[in-house]
């Protein structure tokens, strides 16, 4: 077996670059019928304008240059890279699907009823009493999540301005929490790589807000304390908030719910196989307990008496995080898919990833330094360069795990194969580990080599950005 | 299919390899591996049904068929033009729909390449800078906005000044992202469907960190004071943000010739389709706030052999870096939407571009023209220029014409007592004759 990726920018190869080919300037005052006076129209416009058959190849090249899910496995810790099946797509693309958002409800009762079942099964699943699906992405679920929390406490006369959030959390929750006017409070980690319960109980007060948690962690660890952790929490009148980004490995054995969390979000683009798309959309649902619920935003769907649809806001509402209802065809994809499953599939969905990861770990000889883990595990690279590592398992046709992330571990790779991929695909993906690992330093310092790009100059791009066509002109 | 243990029909393990498996790892079953205290343990009983693949797909296309179909001339900041064929194909090529965000950009340089042409083109519709690759939507775009916006200016302030005609669903989620940054939304008044210069400049002080206008406004008038509003805003050290859409950007001012700061928008408009209000939030801005900028930015650069490569750049900006400090929370954006919006721009050239807009402009005109004939109608209330749509003042009450046109299969606005509005693009043109014909029945 060999790997090349499709490459197509070499100089003798014939390219179709939508940039410099068949450029067009259009001034809008030219033409006959000339819609508008000149003193309200731009002077002209140039972009590119190639026939359809070059668009098409154009488009088709470009996508061969892209490494998907379909490409091969995809082990991006953190990220729950799954398949995301056609049958999806088939269903969001239904043409009764296309609704305008400020159509009337009598006239989208199919619409409502989705999100309606949608906001059920996702309250079943973590064990939330409420759940709205206008957030678009599981940042924006934070944030949601966070603002409802600051409405609870703001009506209850509390005056609580802290957020804390474990030293090994997701970027974004710490953003999040600044983004909704927190101050954040870090928490470090346990030698264990958990919780430090000491600590928690030092940083919670009567300023605490809110403790922002994964569980299972980012290095794979359920948290086992974390009946007490809600305890102290609660204790101190704040909110347990649940990140649902490692939602995968949970399915059917535990609720966030259950566990004591007041709020939380949930990834459909990763739990639900909606696709991840290159970077979005997404979307961020929040569910809630029946406490919160009053503060969810606006406008949320609900089965009236009469069993039809209908919208209203809720009483104490945070007002809206999107303009609209959030990412209806992403939604409509995460219905599909927990439709098509039903209990035993997601159950398994999730016995699946956390076998994967505990079957890869077994054929690796790199240091997993936390144990036990659940869908993913978090690899040190030791003495090498964890980026190196990653680059040079591109050569042999598979994506690297996250890398350098989290920090408790020196080297990381971050690796969570998701319930997805075969056993046989999961040796290979060891047998890359491996050969990148054990490969000289100067060969991984090469890589990748059989990639469309080789290794990219990062310190070029951000001192001297080039970010469009613009910047382009002149400089090679 | 192979015979996999059951469950997920996505994982595709024989129930002798998850067997195999078992026994490598050294458990017994799946729940041995599940180091979860029992007190927190559930039954697994959800009480969702599995269904069959064709099932799952008759049970959804059962549901939505409880949308009525009607031909909507709905609009008012959701617009919806043809999506040509090709668009559609290639975004659904599973490379594109399956990637994720370009973290090996090795691997990644052909979802970066089109997000670089995305950006690009946003650079010479905009006139401005730097354009980044995506933000959820137009509202949250606007919020950002607003948090760049307190990011630049070199004395604090306490205020962003909205035009009275923005919809009240952006100016919710502008009040959201604005309250983490101390700020307040305050609105100043239009006069005749464009913004009236005199009230703006009673309005804005030196408290004021943003103004925010848009062209077209969400009623389809073409703001003709872009100008003085940037100018205003200059003279108060406050940035001018326009909000408008990739199409209207093809024909009307430019946003950088008239003192823009910061454009912002759905460019889902383009290559999207209707999707019940999603989009993609448009975000761009002067090249001097390029480290101020939220979201992701592609960047050119070259590779260890000399070519000419791509890749995110600037993430120190970004959440996963910067955590707190970082310009926004935003990771998942809406890049798909933004490849689609790319494609469908490049399809149409800028020939097809000014000429779908200028459409805009003659299709709303002539509408116009034929509801004022109509008795009991008068069109645009407006006395001005507009883009895909207008206002309809109506003799009998707007909701029971509105109604009326339900019954009929049209979906339109009652904006109040006495108002219709009417949006028309190359989507609902066909039907225009029927419109008219049914409005002269029911008006």
């Amino acid at each position: 077996m060999h790997y090349d990726q499709a490459r197509w920018a070499d100089d003798d190869a014939y390219e179709p670059l939508l940039v410099e080919k068949r450029e067009a300037t259009v001034e809008p005052d030219d033409s006959e019928d000339a819609p508008l006076p000149d003193d309200l129209t731009r002077d002209s416009l140039s972009l590119p304008a190639p026939a359809e058959p070059e668009l098409a190849r154009h488009y088709t090249r470009l996508s061969q240059e892209t490494y998907g899910v379909t490409s091969g496995p995809f082990p991006l810790g953190s990220c729950t890279m799954k398949y995301n099946p056609p049958l999806l797509e088939d269903v969001a693309a239904d043409p009764a699907a296309a609704v305008h958002p400020d159509r009337p409800v009598e006239s989208i009762q199919g619409t409502l009823e989705v999100m309606a079942t949608l906001q059920d099964w996702l309250g079943r699943i973590g064990g939330m009493d409420a759940v709205t699906l206008q957030p678009p992405a599981g940042a924006a679920g934070e944030y949601t999540g966070l603002l409802i929390a600051k409405a609870y406490h703001d009506d209850h006369g509390n005056d609580r301005d802290e957020v804390i959030i474990p030293d090994s959390a997701h970027g974004t929750n710490f953003a999040s929490a600044a983004m909704a006017g927190f101050d954040v409070v870090e928490l470090p980690s346990a030698e264990n790589g958990r919780v430090d319960m000491d600590a928690l109980e030092a940083a919670v007060g009567d300023s605490t807000a809110a403790l922002m948690l994964t569980n299972p962690n980012t290095l794979g660890l359920f948290e086992r304390d974390i009946e007490t952790v809600a305890e102290i929490v609660h204790d101190a009148g704040g909110l347990l908030y649940y990140d649902g980004a490692n939602l995968n490995a949970l399915l059917g054995r535990v609720r966030p719910g259950d566990m004591g969390f007041d709020v939380m979000h949930y990834n459909v683009h990763k739990t639900f196989a909606t696709p991840h798309g290159g970077g979005g959309p997404g979307a961020g649902p929040v569910g809630v307990v029946s406490d919160l619920s009053p503060y969810l935003p606006e406008p949320h769907v609900r089965e009236s008496a009469d069993g039809d649809f209908e919208l209203y806001e809720p009483e104490a509402s945070v007002g809206k995080v999107h303009g609209f209802h959030g990412n209806w065809l992403v939604l409509l994809k995460a219905y599909a898919y927990i439709r098509r499953l039903g209990d035993e599939g997601l159950a398994d969905a999730s016995a699946k990833a956390v076998l994967n990861a505990n079957y890869l770990a077994e054929q690796i000889d790199l240091e997993i330094p936390y144990g036990p883990f659940h869908h993913e595990f978090v690899a040190s690279a030791g003495e090498r360069d964890a980026i190196d590592v990653a680059k040079h398992m591109l050569d042999f046709g598979v994506h690297p795990p996250t890398t350098k992330w989290p920090e408790l571990v020196g080297e990381a790779l971050m690796t969570e194969p998701t319930e997805v991929e075969s056993r046989d695909t999961l040796d290979q993906l060891a047998a890359a580990f491996e050969a990148a690992s054990a490969a000289d330093a100067s060969e991984r310092e090469a890589a990748p080599q059989r990639t469309a790009a080789r290794r990219i100059d990062q310190v070029e791009a951000a001192r001297n950005p080039r970010l469009s066509w613009h910047a382009l002109d002149g400089a090679e | 299919m192979t015979d996999t243990d059951r469950g997920s029909p996505y994982a595709p393990h024989t129930a002798a390899e998850t067997r195999s498996m078992l026994d490598d790892v050294g458990v017994d079953d799946e729940e041995a591996l599940f180091d979860v205290p029992e007190s927190v343990r559930f039954d697994g009983q959800f009480g969702i049904e599995s269904r069959s693949e064709p099932a799952t797909r008759r049970e959804a296309r059962r549901t939505l068929a409880r949308n009525d179909d009607l031909v909507s001339f709905l609009g008012r900041g959701h617009y919806v033009h043809e999506v040509p064929s090709v668009v559609a194909d290639l975004a659904s090529r599973s490379e594109f729909l399956t990637s994720y965000t370009q973290y090996q950009p090795e691997v990644a340089q052909g979802f970066l390449q089109a997000l670089f042409e995305y950006q690009s083109m946003l650079v010479e519709l905009t006139g401005l800078g730097v354009a980044n690759c995506s933000m959820h939507d137009r509202a949250t775009a606007l919020g950002e906005a607003a948090t760049l916006a307190t990011r630049i200016r070199e004395t604090s302030g306490s205020t962003v000044l909205v035009s009275d005609l923005v919809r009240d669903e952006q100016r919710a989620v502008l009040e959201n992202y604005s309250h983490g940054g101390d700020l307040s939304v305050t609105t100043y008044p239009g006069a005749d469907g464009n913004v009236d210069l005199d009230a703006l400049a009673d309005a804005i002080d030196d408290e004021v960190v943003m103004v925010y206008a848009e062209n077209p406004t969400v009623r389809g008038t073409i703001e003709e004071n872009l100008e003085g509003i940037g100018d205003l805003a200059a003279a108060h050290d406050a940035l001018f943000c326009l909000g408008s859409d990739p199409v209207a950007l093809a024909l009307l001012e430019e946003p950088a010739s008239v003192g823009a700061d910061v454009v912002v928008g759905d460019a889902g408009t383009l290559g999207l389709g209707q999707a019940y209000g999603m989009g993609h939030g448009l975000f761009a801005t002067r090249e001097d706030f390029l480290r101020q900028v939220p979201g992701r930015l592609v960047g050119a650069s070259t590779d260890k052999s000399g070519r000419r490569a791509y890749t995110l750049t600037l993430q120190t900006r970004e959440q996963h870096i910067r955590r707190e400090r970082a310009t926004s929370n935003i990771c998942t954006n809406q890049a798909w939407v933004a490849l689609r919006t790319a494609m469908h721009v490049a399809w149409l050239g800028p020939d097809g571009l000014v000429e779908l807009a200028g459409d805009c402009v003659r299709n709303a005109r002539d509408l116009a023209a034929r509801v004022d004939d109509i008795d009991g109608l008068r069109a645009p209330v407006h006395d001005r220029h507009h883009f895909r749509e207008f206002v309809v003042a109506t003799d009998r009450p707007a909701d029971a014409i509105r109604d009326a046109l339900h019954e009929d299969g049209f979906a339109v606005h009652a904006i109040d007592d006495h108002r219709l509005q009417l949006c028309v693009t190359d989507a609902n043109e066909h039907a225009t004759d029927r419109l008219v014909t049914t409005l002269e029945e029911v008006a």
